[in-house]
């Protein structure tokens, strides 16, 4: 017995989303993180806690507006529609703006704390040195957040992976396009197929056991809190 | 090069309120010479760390001007950044990137600095901290005094308009305080940068600077050479035990059969034990209000060997109403006498009389 072929077709699309997924966030966590961490602006509080929502919300309320934005009559969806995308909602590029949003605090809010861990310092003796702001946070700020990068990384791919609530309401259940490796177990439940999801889903505790397991052991390496809520 | 200018002049304001501490701001207007060591010396909270701040622009919204060497950092209508100075600065606590080994550390200033180091002068920066060892290390591979030395020739390697160091040592214990200390006596010898030099340590005071300000509450109290500062009683510095005068003297005598050597300077000489100093060295002494003593003619049976002629220049009062410090000359040099008010009674003392001070001990600064 083994997987079967829509197992591995489930299991290389949510691959491919969390991979996705993680380098986007990256990117874009990255300055905001570093915003949040640096600024003393009154919208520091309330951005911090409009990035940590998705740690309290049942994951039906944040997917179902996200499918109202996207659909024919939301904000976004009228965009894509203007720009001849047709609406995102039931496709893997609505998966992708889905899970960005749910997986947003687990990326930001280690490098929030890295970077935070730095203090002002370092900066400032970069300063003195000759090196300007741009300069400073790519000589200075990235290469000493370095491990914030790692847990962010391997938090926000490991997040992406395990979402379900999300996924259903705005990615539906389309083989190959939007049917996750959760997606897919829930179908082998419904259909009374128990060893088949028993298989998948093994493979998701052992997965994220191990996860977590590096997580962990960079922690202690670097005594530094990784999640909390709120900022 | 014209020599017109070459000052540091130094007018800001910088409001302190939104701190929470004692200090509301700090008003500031000197000018400092752009040679040798200056002191900035004060209580913790009189100001003198964010003065350093100000100037190499670290604080936000300051206000006022800072010409450095003619160039101006800072004025009504243009704030140069910080990475735009050309400051070097020494931080209190260690401040390498912990990151990058002290190669890497000191390479990270050079390369973004517009003048070129030549390779003549990193050799000689790494030489005079004693750094040729130490260059593939780590940073939490060094001691406390090994970083600071790497802190400083990383500053230095700037080729900086103007040296910065906030109490550059007092992260650090009394021996690795005293391994720093000749390290920093060489720099003000061999290298024309100017330092500033923030401490609350008067014997750091007396044994670097030649130019010494005093701040209190964020406001200049003195400012001037160090011997005038130093040797000036009506100063509300109070140094309390510490109060005393710096002399500059060259050793020209020694004594082999008693272990003493012989200075001199402008108004006398002084014996001193024989720490190994050579003939024609140039020497900084420090003298003690407290190890002075007045005398109306020279004895000759007393114990003490150091005698110099003087003459009374100011008598002033104290906080502690049984004593009494008295300013003296000996020819260009100023001495202190710290005394009883019972005892210049009964010498009559006033100003103008000539009369000698007996001076129980000298300390060798350097």
């Amino acid at each position: 017995m083994g997987f079967s072929e829509a197992d591995i077709t489930a299991i290389l699309l949510t691959l491919r989303l969390a991979t996705t997924v993680t380098i986007l966030l990256l990117l874009m966590g990255a300055p905001l993180a570093w915003w949040l961490a640096r600024t003393s602006s009154r919208f520091k509080g309330p951005i911090g806690a409009l990035i940590a929502l998705p740690l309290v919300l049942p994951p039906t309320v944040l997917g179902f507006y996200l499918l109202l934005a996207l659909g024919p009559n939301g904000p976004i969806g009228q965009i894509t529609q203007s720009l001849g995308l047709g609406t995102l909602a039931f496709s893997y590029s609505g998966l992708v703006i889905g899970s960005i949003f749910y997986s947003l605090p687990f990326v930001v809010q280690p490098l929030q704390n890295a970077f935070e861990a730095i203090g002002d310092r370092p900066l400032e003796v970069a300063a003195t040195l000759g090196a300007g702001p741009v300069d400073r946070f790519f000589s200075v700020a990235l290469p000493m957040a370095k491990p914030g990068f790692f847990t962010a990384a391997v938090l926000g791919f490991a997040h992406t992976v395990g979402e379900f609530g999300v996924v259903l309401m705005i990615g539906g259940n389309i083989p190959g396009e939007t049917r996750v490796v959760s997606v897919q177990i829930y179908d082998h439940v419904e259909a009374l197929a128990y060893d088949q999801a028993n298989q998948l889903a093994l493979l998701m505790i052992v997965f994220s056991f191990l996860v977590l397991l590096s997580v962990y052991g960079l922690q202690r390496k670097s005594h530094r809190q990784v999640l909390r809520f709120g900022s | 090069m014209k020599e017109q200018n070459q000052s540091i002049d130094v007018a800001i304001n910088q409001d302190l309120s939104e701190r929470g501490g004692r200090l509301f701001n700090l008003n500031v207007d000197i000018k400092l010479p752009c040679k040798g060591i200056t002191a900035i010396f004060g209580e913790s909270g009189s100001g003198k760390t964010t003065l350093l701040r100000c100037l190499a622009g670290l604080e936000k919204e300051t206000t006022g001007e800072i010409r450095v060497k003619n160039v101006e950092w800072l004025s009504d209508s243009n704030v140069v950044p910080t990475h735009n100075r050309r400051v070097g600065f020494v931080f209190q606590e260690s401040s390498l990137f912990a990151h990058l080994n002290v190669e890497q550390n000191i390479s990270y200033g050079i390369k973004r600095s517009p003048v070129k180091t030549s390779s003549k002068t990193y050799d000689q920066i790494i030489e005079l901290m004693g750094l040729n060892k130490l260059l593939r290390q780590y940073p939490d591979q060094l001691s406390g005094g090994e970083r600071q030395r790497v802190a400083i020739a990383r500053a230095l390697l700037l080729e900086p308009d103007l040296l910065l160091m906030d109490e550059p040592l007092a992260s650090l214990d009394i021996k690795r305080k005293q391994e720093i200390l000749p390290y920093l006596e060489s720099v003000h010898e061999k290298l024309d940068v100017p330092i500033i030099y923030v401490t609350h340590s008067i014997d750091e005071v007396a044994r670097l600077a030649d130019h010494l300000v005093v701040l209190q509450e964020g406001r200049v109290i003195a400012s001037g050479a160090l011997k005038d500062v130093l040797s000036d009683v009506e100063l509300p510095l109070q140094l309390g035990e510490d109060t005393g005068v710096v002399i500059e003297a060259t050793v020209i005598e020694r004594d082999s059969d008693w272990h003493l050597l012989r200075a001199q300077f402008n108004g006398g000489d002084l014996w001193f034990r024989d720490g190994g100093d050579t003939l024609g060295q140039k020497i900084r002494i420090r003298v003690l209000a407290r190890d002075v003593s007045l005398a109306l003619s020279a004895h000759t049976d007393s114990s003490i060997i150091n005698r110099l002629n003087v003459r009374v220049e100011k008598i002033q009062e104290m906080n502690d109403k049984s004593m009494l410090l008295v300013s003296l000359s000996a020819g260009e040099n100023k001495l202190i006498a710290r005394l009883s008010r019972r005892s210049a009674h009964q010498l009559n003392i006033k100003e103008g009389m000539e009369l000698w001070a007996q001076i129980k001990g000298v300390a060798i600064l350097r």
